[in-house]
Formats: C-alpha cells, structure tokens, sequence
C-alpha cells in the first residue's frame, strides 16, 4: 500500500509541473498576474510530494519491500542500514527520483531568494524548470518508475553493488546532482532572458551567484568522485577518463566557462550571446551525463536497443530541450541589439573569451573521445577504445595554454591592455617560474621536461596571483592602511584569488604524483618487510574478520621512517555473501606530503601473500586544490553586492509602491541596472 | 650438539626477529615494468573500463602472462601490440589507430582549439573595425549622473 502513495506524490508533482510549465509562461506573456502568481506554490508543491515519494522508497529500502522492484534489484536483507538509505539511488530509478528531489529543491530556492526579481522574470524562470521538470517527471512515470512492483516477491533482494557499498556512494552522488540540476537554474535565467528579450547586465548578475554555488557543488562532486575511486578501486588510481567520469567532467568544463563568462557579461555587458549558449550548453551536458551514466549506453550501445522506450524518451527529451532552447536563441538574438562594451584585441575581455574557447574545445575534445567508439559501433564502422593513453595525450596540450591566461586575465586591464605594459608587470613572475621550474625538480630528486612543466604552470599562476594582491595593496595604500584596504576589497576578488591558487595546488599534486610516486609488488610473509619512498612496511601476517554482509581476510602492517612507528595499515580482501569475487579494500595512511598506500593480493600459499605498497608523494593536494576552488566559489558566491542589491531594490521598490503604484513594478529592473553600472566605475 | 642447538635456537628465532626483504612479485622487475606499460596501452576486454594492467579478471592476468612470454622471447612491444590486435581486433587498444574512421578523433584535438582561435581572432578583429560607438552629448550627461549618484553611495 505504501509504495502506491509515492506513485500518487509523484503523479501529484506531475500534474503541478505541467501546470508550473504553462500557466506563469502565459501569465508573463500577456501580463496576467494571477496567472504567473501560480508558478511559486507549484514549485513548493512539487517540493512536498517529491519529499514524499522519496520518503517512501526509502522507507521502502529500510522495510527490505521486495515487493518493489526497484528495491529488490539494489538491496537486501544483510545491506547495513546507512547502504540501504544509499541505494535509494544506486540504480537509474532511484537515482532520477533523487535528480528531481534535488531539482524541486532549486527551485524552492528560487523561490525564496527572487523575491527582489521582477515578478515576470520570476514566473519565466519557474515556468521554464517546470517545464524540465514535467519532462523528467513524464520519463519516470512512463519508463522509469521507482515503484513499479515485483510480485510475487522474492525471499532476498539482489545486493547493492560491493563497489557501491561505501561511505562515498552517500555522500558523491547527491553532490553532483547539487551540480548538474543547479546548472539548471542558469539555463532557465538564460531562457527567460531570452524570451523576455532583456540581455542585460541585470540578468547576468542574477544568475551569477547560482551558476557559482552550483559550480561549487560540481566541483565538489567530482573531487568525491576521484578520492572514492582513489581509495575504493585499490591500485591508487584517482582518474581514469572513464566515460562516467568524463561525464561529469563536461559540464564541470563548461561550468567553469560560463561563471567566466558571466562576470564579463555583468561587468561589461558583453558576449551575451555567447554567455546565454554556455548556458544553454552546460546544462545541456548536465542533461546528457545523467543519462549516459545512469541509461547503460556506455557499457554498450545495444542497452538501448534492449530497452527502446527509455532510450527514445531520452534522445526526445535532448532535443526537445536542446534543439528548443537553440532555435529560440537563433530566433531571439537576431532581433535583440546585443552589442556590449567595446574591447580591444588584447584586454581582459579577449583573454577571459581565449580562456572560454580553449574551455569549450577541451569539452569537446572530451566528448568526442567519450562519444566515438559510439558512434563508430551505432554506424557499424567498427568496435574502437578510446581510454586514458588518448585523454592523456590530447588533454594536456588544450588545457595547458588556458591554465597559462590564469596568469595573465586577471593582471590585464579591462577594455585596452597593451603587450609591453603587461610583459614589464609580469616579468617578475616569469622569471620565478622559470627558476622554479628549472631547479625545482632536481631538488625533488629527478628533472624530467613534464615535471618541470607542470611546476611551471603552477609557479605561474601562483606567482601572478601574488602580483595581482600586491598590485591592487599598492594602489590603495596611498592614504588608507593596508588593514582597510584588505577589508574593503570585495569577497569576489579573494573568490577568485582562491579559486585560483586552488588551481595551482591541483597542477602541484597532479605533476608530483605522478613524477615521484613509487609502487612495488612483493611477495610476503609474516615478518617480510618492503620500503617505498624512504618507509619500511613490515607484513605481520593475515587474520580474517567477519563484516555484516562480507567476511574479510586483513593483513596487518606495521609501517616504520629511520626505526621510528608511522602508523599500522590493515588491507584487507573483502568477500560480499551476494558475490564471489574478492573485493580489495586498500589501506591509506593520508598525509600533508605524501599518502601511503597498501593493497593485498591474492594468497599464494597459506602464510605468502601479493602486496602492492607504494609512496603517493602530493596526491592529496589534488582534492585539497579542488576543495580550495569551491571555497573561492562560495566567497565569490556570497559577495556583498548580490546582498545589497537585494536590500535596496526592496526598499526602493516599497518607497515608490506607497508613492506610486504603477511605477513601483518599473523600478526593479532600472535600478538594477544602475547597480550594475555603479559596479563597473567602482 | 652444542652447534645444532644454537643452529635450531637461531632458526626459531629467525622468523621471529630478523625481518627479512620481501621477494619481487616478479622474477624480474625491470621486465614487469615493460609487461605493465604494454599492458596499460590494452583494454581488458572482460571488464568494464579497465585495462589489462588494471583490472584483476583471470582474462587479464592471462593476457598479462603472455605479454611476459612474448617480450621474454626478445619480441619487441610493437610486436606484442600488434599480435594483440591481430587477435582481438581494433577494440583491444585504448589508444585508437590512425586510420580513415578515427581521422576525426585524432584531428578534432588540434582543429577545436586552433579553429577556435583564429575564428576568435577574426570576430575580434572585425569587432575592432566595426569602431567605437560615438556617444552624444545626452549619453554624457547620463553617464556624469550615473558617476555622481556612484560616489554618492560609496559616500553612504
């Protein structure tokens, strides 16, 4: 009986989004207040019943309702309980719940913090989600559905996959989707932009703080992502250009494309155009990710064929929501006057739009090495891989040359900077790099042209990083003190100082570990001992452990520096009762400098194991750069002027209201716009 | 007898005590680094993603195997590729050959970036000669307004 009332909520929620997706679009279009005033209740609305249809598949999960297939499929009776809440989305069905929950969750925020928005943007951007929403909503309900039954039930459930049952399957997924669906709040500002035919620099700082938080969320997810693959998957791998990762990895790509863009758009007012596609586009990938990883088309092609419902709903939804957003924006930019601030050839403006193409080029680099073998075996010319030796070699070299203009954008003027200004600026931090990038490597033992490389992209950008601190305290110490200046500077530049410098741990970690890392493969036996990196790792022999739904064989290590204790690893081979092959479980002894890490092998008698150790010098800088990226998102996130414009559009819009009625729904979008060009002299 | 005890007490106190260094996995290191470098470049075709230095399936450790064999006889990694591909086809390398249907793939990472720039180049330069737009004598008295009411704030 209760799984019925979650296939109501989500019926419920499906006739609220069609209504979210038709009536305020109408109501904008032809000024009807009461009927875009519908448009924030449906969005609370949907928020409830999809809390309840979430609620009920998870209690669903916790009750072990094999009468659910969904449930059957991805649990079991021995699940432990905190995997069982998991693996409300460890399949496709519950994951798209999970998708839409979060996705009600946006727009409930929208909800709350548009309230200083003209009420027509508002009802435009709720109705275009709902829209989105009506269409997933329609692809659960007709093809995907959580709760659809099993009967008769079977006495046990199938077990939620090994790999799955780990704390990052609770944490990993809910943060991309906090990505991937907050993408969706800029494509649904760009589209009621576009409809709307207002482009200005008002609706760029609108959706400018929810493209960053979302962007945040990406960033986070993928770090999640690559540090659950790093310690789950045993061989100390943390990324692996595989196509569930590269689809991730796109609107990531673009994400970061478009807050680059945005701010040109905000502050300058210009690539509008180019601004609303990224938009459009990186929601777009969103869209496309989800349903590579979660449709099975990557494992083949012929999961499509095998379920043809799901995979034509699928390509339909991608056109419909690609093909129409592209043909409104070639309709609507032709007729909008989308002329901005003029640049010259060489400003940040140009620099910022290098960036943004070289950006696009790498996603589509991506793309095509994830989508060729495809399409290759769609078209019958041929079975092909495409994997990590071709991601590696075509990457780098698109990238590298955007990771150099980290340097440069962001010490040029806006409108006109000219090239011997800038070499005289940037010639201090040139030859830092250079020296660094020289000398450096020998001092970590070995120089070779990559390393050097690598250190030199990060010595750049953290040396031109200071240079732009020391540059702005330079100008603002005449006069005030440097304590002021500090405060005063708004929250958005340190964002992107963060940001930035987070970039540069990345490279760091990235260049080192893969530079200097050793690994070694042994046979040992209790008392054996091995030395990587400088630690000896001393084998004390195997004891097996009983888990709850596992038994365990777990080797004891004890690890030694120059006679002196580090730590004690246990590696350990898990056997899942729902499967018969061993899983690995590596043990890792994190650390600022260096992890090190110990898998054990097979058994090659009863007292000699296979272990693998091995020294990962800087690997965690790889997640901490990501982690210092998202933290310059949430500082540049919650900068003051998104506050301010907030409070005083409020109470100028409620001064006029008690003056003047008719005026009062004029002055939002004029004032905006003074705000915007307030910022920009400022 | 004096000597076989101290030989049996050292024994027992051999395991015990004296850590010994644990053997290779391999019998030769530096042949197992070329068999994984190989073997990095082939995928494992039982597996999803992997590759065969990767991935613990029993088709990979086979294939791991005679990959040792065929360099041990003196073949070179080329060879060793090719037999493998010969065998199993294009699918096996994670490094797609350079042939008509993948023309497109190795080509798309050099065209997008450079195609790009130089098309930003010229949308750049033709924005640059489309000129500055004059402003009227009306666009100046706004923006002397607009200044004004800036510093008035940042006065606030």
């Amino acid at each position: 009986m209760v799984p019925e009332l979650g296939q109501f909520a989500l019926v419920l929620a499906f006739t609220l989004a069609l209504a979210q997706g038709t009536l305020p679009l109408a109501g904008a279009a032809r000024g009807d207040s009461s009927w875009m005033s519908v448009a924030r209740p449906a969005a609370h609305g949907q928020l409830v019943f999809l809390a309840i249809a979430f609620g009920v598949l998870t209690y669903a999960f916790i009750t072990s309702d094999f009468t659910v297939a969904y449930v059957a499929n991805n649990s079991n009776l021995r699940l432990p309980l905190p995997y069982r809440i998991a693996g409300v989305w460890g399949g496709h069905e519950g994951s798209l719940l999970l998708w839409m929950l979060i996705f009600a969750l946006w727009m409930a925020a929208v909800t709350v913090f548009s309230r200083r928005l003209p009420e027509e943007m508002v009802a435009r951007v709720l109705g275009v989600m709902g829209l989105v929403a009506a269409g997933f909503l329609a692809f659960m309900l007709f093809t995907s559905n959580p709760f659809d039954r099993l009967l008769p039930a079977p006495p046990d459930g199938r077990d939620l996959n090994p790999l799955l049952q780990d704390p990052g399957m609770v944490l990993h997924p809910p943060m991309l989707y906090m990505g991937y669906v907050g993408f969706s709040v800029a494509f649904a500002f760009a589209i009621a932009a576009l409809i709307s035919g207002r482009l200005d620099a008002a609706w760029a700082r609108w959706s400018r703080p929810w493209t960053t938080v979302a962007w945040v969320f990406l960033t986070l997810g993928n770090a999640l992502g690559s540090w659950w693959a790093y310690y789950e998957l045993g061989w100390g791998g943390w990324w692996f250009w595989d196509p569930v990762e590269n689809s991730s990895f796109m609107p990531w790509l673009l994400g970061t494309a478009l807050i680059h863009s945005l701010a040109v758009t905000e502050k300058r007012g210009a690539f509008r155009s180019w601004t609303i596609l990224l938009a459009i586009f990186a929601f777009a990938f969103s869209l496309i990710g989800t349903f590579l990883v979660r449709s099975g088309v990557l494992t083949s092609v012929h999961a499509f064929a095998t379920d043809p419902a799901r995979g034509v709903f699928i390509l339909a939804l991608l056109v419909l929501v690609i093909g129409g957003s592209l043909a409104l924006f070639a309709w609507r930019t032709s007729s909008i006057r989308m002329r901005g601030g003029s640049f010259g050839l060489l400003s940040r403006e140009s620099l910022l739009l290098t960036n943004n193409v070289l950006l696009a080029a790498a996603t589509g680099t991506v793309l095509l090495g994830t989508l060729y073998p495809l399409a290759l075996d769609a078209l019958g010319l041929g079975k092909v891989s495409v994997g990590q030796p071709y991601f590696d070699a075509v990457f780098v070299p698109v990238i590298a040359p955007a990771l150099f203009l980290i340097g440069v954008g962001p010490i040029a003027r806006w409108k006109k900077a000219r090239l011997p200004e800038l070499a005289v600026r940037l010639r201090w931090a040139l030859a830092v790099t250079l020296v660094t990038a020289l000398l450096l490597p020998f001092a970590l033992g070995r120089w070779s042209a990559v390393t050097s490389f690598g250190l030199a992209l990060a010595t750049w950008i953290v040396a031109t990083s200071a240079l732009s601190l020391w540059e702005r305290a330079k100008h603002a110490t005449t006069g005030a003190n440097v304590w002021a200046w500090l405060t005063a500077t708004s929250r958005a530049f340190y964002g992107m100082w963060l940001a930035h410098i987070g970039v540069a741990v990345l490279i760091v970690g990235v260049t080192v570990v893969k530079g200097y890392e050793t690994q070694k493969d042994v046979r040992m036996e209790a008392g054996d001992t091995v030395e990587v990196g400088g630690y000896v790792f001393r084998f004390d022999g195997v004891t097996n452990v009983a888990g709850p739904n596992y038994v365990a064989a777990r080797a004891t290590m004890q690890v030694t520096r120059s006679g002196k204790n580090v730590t004690t690893l246990f590696p350990s081979k898990r056997t899942y009762f729902s499967q018969q092959k061993p899983m690995t479980e590596a043990a890792i002894d994190p650390g600022f400098t260096r992890d090190l890490y110990a898998t054990l092998g097979d058994a090659l008698s009863a007292t000699t194991w296979l272990v693998r150790v091995q020294h990962k010098p800087f690997v965690n800088w790889i997640w901490s750069g990501a982690v210092l990226m998202a933290l310059g998102g949430l500082l540049a996130a919650s900068d003051r002027r998104y506050r301010l414009a907030a409070r005083e559009l409020r109470e100028e819009s409620h001064l006029a209201a008690s003056r003047d009625p008719q005026a009062a729904a004029e002055v939002p979008t004029q004032k905006a716009a003074r705000l915007t060009q307030e910022a920009d002299h400022a | 007898m004096r000597k076989a005890l101290m030989l049996v007490f050292l024994l027992l106190l051999g395991g015990a005590a004296w850590a010994k260094e644990a053997a290779p996995a391999a019998e030769d290191p530096r042949l197992e680094q070329r068999v994984m470098a190989v073997a990095a470049e082939l995928r494992c075709l039982v597996c999803q993603n992997q590759s065969i230095a990767d991935s613990d399936a029993d088709l990979a450790k086979d294939l791991r195997d005679q990959i040792r064999e065929k360099l041990q006889q003196g073949q070179s990694e080329r060879s060793v590729i090719d037999f493998m591909v010969a065998r199993y086809g294009d699918f096996v390398l994670w490094r797609p050959p350079f042939k008509p249907t993948t023309v497109l793939l190795w080509l798309a990472p050099v065209l997008l970036p450079v195609g790009g720039l130089i098309a930003l180049f010229y949308w750049l330069a033709r924005r640059r000669d489309e000129g500055e737009t004059e402003l009227s004598e009306a666009d100046h008295a706004r923006a002397a307004l607009l200044l004004d009411s800036g510093r008035e704030m940042e006065k606030k």
